[in-house]
């Protein structure tokens, strides 16, 4: 059979030559390789104070966006509790009251929404999933905690920053 | 015995104590940083600016851990090892000529703790008690990996020292000394026995590798094979004492091999800048020179460190009794020729 890679390679044992059994020839080019590396950029990021910058598919934490008015997207229709393969999004939904225009686009909403960060896999299908560009996955890296029920993310910390008035 | 001469010792011997114990504490420090670099990567930097106090956080680690002794061991040389292996690792600057002797107002002081004119004899009987700490530790532990390391380390220091002071004669047929102040004093300017006995340093260098222990001649400290070897049992500043004996262990060989072969604080030039900085000044320049010297060897020694694979046992013998033992015969012998015909022409 013709192989499928051109990576095998017959590997012959000769007994080693003089010069190859010196050693010292060998030892001063493995020395050479190593001092080189010597000079070279170091690959290390310093982590808390140096980011490393995500790429643009980055998926992190979620964020649940307002429109341009600052009121939340989220209409609580349900699809992103749906289609997410981890189930770890739940919703309650609620009225909007007249007097609440200005905080919710739609005239259902979430009054509970909670991601919980253990169960989610940061698939990115909520996001797919939502009609109203509601949430997207560009946060940062979820931080570490201790105890399982500080993972389960409200609204408090999903929602995005109202927008700051000019 | 006068007062003033006691007292100068004294302060001399602080001193040398002193400085090889910091540069010790800094090679452990240098060894991560140089490991680091060689790997490309950044190495210890938390610890106060570059990392600089790295080696005193360590130390605090060490004192703080909990010190724990191996129910059946053998308690008194338990205790005894650890110590051992820092005394003989410490005794051997004494002879070491650090500098010539500087003047300061009338009095002449040398650079040097003793000129015994067997100095050389003196450093490998040093050398050679060195193995006790390891061998006393691995027993002691009633391990049998530590006891294991212990005897590859007897058998491996013994091979080696054969090899050592072979290659060391071929130097005293060159020298005709075994003072080391006078072997220093004869390599004046760039007359350096590197030069006169390129052979004899390689085998030096060689063995000198394998006295202390250090990568490619690990074989009683490896991790893979012995999980640590000698000190698995150890602890605390036990196991701290150890590792610090092995770092002056290196900076007393460098400082060997720099003084034997590479003209210890004499430098090209010498002449002139004693002539115009004076004999307070002068001297100490040379001083810095042969720092700079064994500073190059203790880097040399990390960074073969982390080019060459671990032998492996039988190789290590091998290269001790077959290759090192007859290369350093034929380099008496091709020496002692060479000078037989120098002499007589």
């Amino acid at each position: 059979m013709e192989p499928l890679t051109n990576k095998k390679k017959v590997l012959a044992q000769k007994p080693l030559t003089f010069a190859e059994r010196m050693y010292l020839p060998a030892i001063t080019k493995g020395l050479s390789i190593t001092i080189s590396h010597f000079f070279k950029k170091e690959a290390t990021i310093r982590y808390p104070e140096v980011e490393r910058e995500f790429s643009t598919n980055w998926r992190g934490m979620h964020s649940l966006k307002r429109d341009e008015e600052g009121r939340e997207r989220c209409t609580a229709c349900g699809l992103c509790a749906l289609s997410c393969p981890a189930e770890a999004i739940t919703m309650i939904a609620a009225e909007r009251k007249p007097e609440e225009k200005h905080l919710y686009r739609e005239e259902k909403y979430a009054a509970m929404y909670e991601i919980n960060m253990l169960r989610c896999i940061f698939c990115g299908l909520c996001e797919e999933a939502c009609p109203k560009e509601a949430i997207y996955l560009d946060g940062p890296i979820v931080p570490s905690d201790y105890l399982r029920k500080d993972f389960i993310y409200g609204k408090d910390k999903l929602v995005e920053a109202p927008l700051t008035l000019k | 015995m006068e007062i003033a001469f006691v007292l100068e010792k004294f302060i001399l011997v602080t001193i040398i104590f002193a400085i090889s114990l910091v540069i010790a504490m800094y090679s452990t420090y240098a060894e991560r940083k140089v490991a680091a670099f060689l790997q490309d990567r950044l190495g210890p930097d938390r610890a106060g600016p570059f990392g600089i106090l790295q080696p005193l956080a360590d130390g605090v680690k060490m004192f703080m851990k909990e010190e724990i002794v191996p129910t059946n061991s053998n308690k008194w040389l338990f205790m005894v090892g650890p110590g051992l292996a820092m005394l003989t690792a410490c005794i051997g600057t004494a002879v070491i000529p650090w500098g010539t002797a500087i003047q300061i107002g009338e009095r002449v002081i040398p650079l040097q703790v003793t000129d015994i004119n067997v100095g050389l004899l003196y450093i490998f009987g040093v050398v050679s008690l060195g193995v006790y700490g390891v061998m006393i530790g691995g027993w002691a532990s009633n391990n049998k990996y530590s006891l294991l390391s212990a005897i590859r380390a007897a058998s491996q220091n013994i091979s080696y020292e054969i090899a050592m002071g072979l290659s060391i004669i071929a130097l005293l047929l060159v020298s005709g000394t075994l003072s080391l102040k006078e072997i220093v004093e004869q390599q004046h300017g760039w007359h350096w026995n590197v030069i006169y006995q390129p052979i004899g340093f390689i085998l030096f260098l060689i063995c000198a590798f394998a006295e202390t222990n250090r990568a490619p001649f690990d074989l009683p400290e490896c991790e893979t094979e012995l999980i640590g070897g000698y000190h698995t049992e150890y602890s605390s500043m036990k196991l701290g004492f150890y590792l610090f004996a092995e770092y002056i262990n290196m900076f007393v060989s460098s400082a060997v091999i720099a003084s034997l072969y590479f003209g210890g604080y004499n430098y090209p030039g010498m002449d002139w800048v004693l002539q115009h900085t004076g004999t307070t000044i002068g001297p100490l320049i040379g001083t810095l020179v042969f720092f700079i010297k064994i500073f190059a060897f203790i880097f040399f020694f990390m960074w073969v460190r982390w080019t060459i694979p671990r032998f492996r046992y039988d190789q290590l013998m091998h290269l001790g009794w077959k290759v090192l033992i007859p290369l350093a015969i034929a380099n008496i012998i091709v020496t002692g020729v060479v000078i037989a015909i120098i002499e007589k022409f």
